[in-house]
């Protein structure tokens, strides 16, 4: 099962999935991107049901693109999610439902705050300091509630993230070998190597 | 395992003298494990009616928003705001319309209502999942903690509380309710309704 972890810091928030691409217990690919950039501003971490995961995340990133391309701007990271949760509330009570949790993290530019949202399968969503999906969240949510700061700097952030992924390799059975890690910020989304 | 109690929390309604409270925790988890210590369930829907809708959470903000829209609708058709009574209908129905897959949502509201002498008379009422309605004299209690909250409001409330002593007669409930269930808790808010003014106040509790 894939892993995920976001937390937000001073004006930016990171995201974290891993790479891999498992079926039954054969890994099939190490370098697999989760997380989409939707606009300037906005990054989605994906995890649950292969197939579904990517095909939902596509629709999303094609409507909040052509909603940027009708709107000259891009929707508001309050906005962007509200609307991703709808799509996801409703799939859940048609006949094929997704099955996709999903880590929304974004940078109003408007107001110069970071957003991070927790949604998961179910359509429940909310705002918080600091997320994660997966095994991973029964070890990270307890290092993050002891060592999350809002106020610290990219650095420190990065090294809480650290600790979230040692902690993770160091118990849990079965570990994820790579991240890819993302943060975006008032300059927009860039990946950072960890 | 009950999908009512998946993602947990608890609300709790309180009639006094000319005031009325509705306080719930702040919990928001995936079964036992906290996903976030501040996850509202109580929303405002008219200037004197609020809203606690504990249960599934992505049923809270479904119904938060189609409630909205619904009074929305309402204001713009009646030119006026809608009255408690009237309101706890409009819930009652909107629940009943998913009456073979509901949403899973045991609503509870507050609020005052306006007499034709023009004095504010509180009003609290509950439904079940489906929208059949409680309309109670005393309090309402909805969510995980249910059984505890009906316990220790049964010991606490009595008639014509002044608001002050409601908000606390009300808090002390929800507080010592929600201690004795796994599933609500982290945290509290609670809105006191006069005719005049709305107080909410956000509480802390124990975070385990």
């Amino acid at each position: 099962m894939d892993i995920s972890f976001a937390l937000t810091g001073k004006g930016y928030v990171i995201v974290a999935a891993d790479t891999t691409a498992a079926r039954s217990i054969v890994k099939m690919k190490v370098d697999e991107d989760k997380i989409k950039v939707l606009s300037p501003h906005l990054l989605m971490a994906y995890s649950g049901e292969p197939g579904d995961t990517v095909q939902f995340a596509e629709y999303i990133e094609r409507n909040i693109r052509l909603y940027h391309i009708r709107n000259t701007y891009a929707l508001r990271p309050p906005s962007a999610a509200s609307w991703i949760r709808r799509s996801l509330a409703d799939s859940l009570r048609s006949r094929r439902p997704y099955a996709v949790n999903l880590l929304v993290g974004g940078y109003d530019t408007s107001t110069h705050t970071p957003h991070l949202y927790w949604i998961d399968y179910l359509g429940t969503m909310s705002e918080v300091p600091f997320a994660a999906h997966g095994y991973g969240a029964y070890f990270a949510l307890s290092l993050l509630d002891r060592y999350h700061d809002p106020e610290a700097s990219v650095e420190e952030g990065l090294a809480t993230l650290r600790r979230c992924l040692d902690e993770v390799a160091k118990r849990l059975v079965v570990t994820p070998e790579k991240y890819k890690v993302k943060i975006v910020d008032k300059d927009g989304v860039r990946e950072v190597e960890i | 395992m009950s999908i009512m109690e998946y993602n947990g929390g608890s609300v709790i309604a309180m009639v006094g003298k000319e005031c009325v409270a509705i306080a719930s925790d702040l919990r928001l988890g995936n079964q036992a494990l906290g996903i976030s210590s501040n996850f509202q369930k109580i929303f405002p829907m008219t200037d004197r009616i609020y809203l606690g809708l504990p249960g599934l959470a992505t049923d809270v903000t479904t119904l938060r928003d189609t409630f909205r829209y619904r009074l929305n609708m309402y204001k713009i058709k009646e030119e006026r705001e809608i009255e408690p009574e009237t309101f706890a209908h409009l819930v009652s129905s909107t629940l009943y319309e998913r009456r073979f897959g509901p949403w899973f949502i045991e609503p509870v509201m507050a609020g005052l209502e306006k007499t034709p002498s023009g004095a504010y008379k509180p009003f609290i009422a509950a439904t079940d999942l489906i929208g059949c309605i409680n309309f109670a004299k005393d309090f309402v209690v909805a969510g995980t903690a249910s059984s505890k909250l009906f316990g220790v409001a049964e010991g606490l409330w009595e008639p014509d509380l002044e608001p002050e002593d409601l908000f606390e007669t009300c808090a002390q409930t929800l507080l010592n309710a929600v201690d004795r269930d796994a599933y609500s808790g982290w945290g509290a808010e609670v809105y006191l309704i006069t005719k005049d003014k709305v107080i909410k106040r956000t509480l802390k509790g124990r975070m385990d």
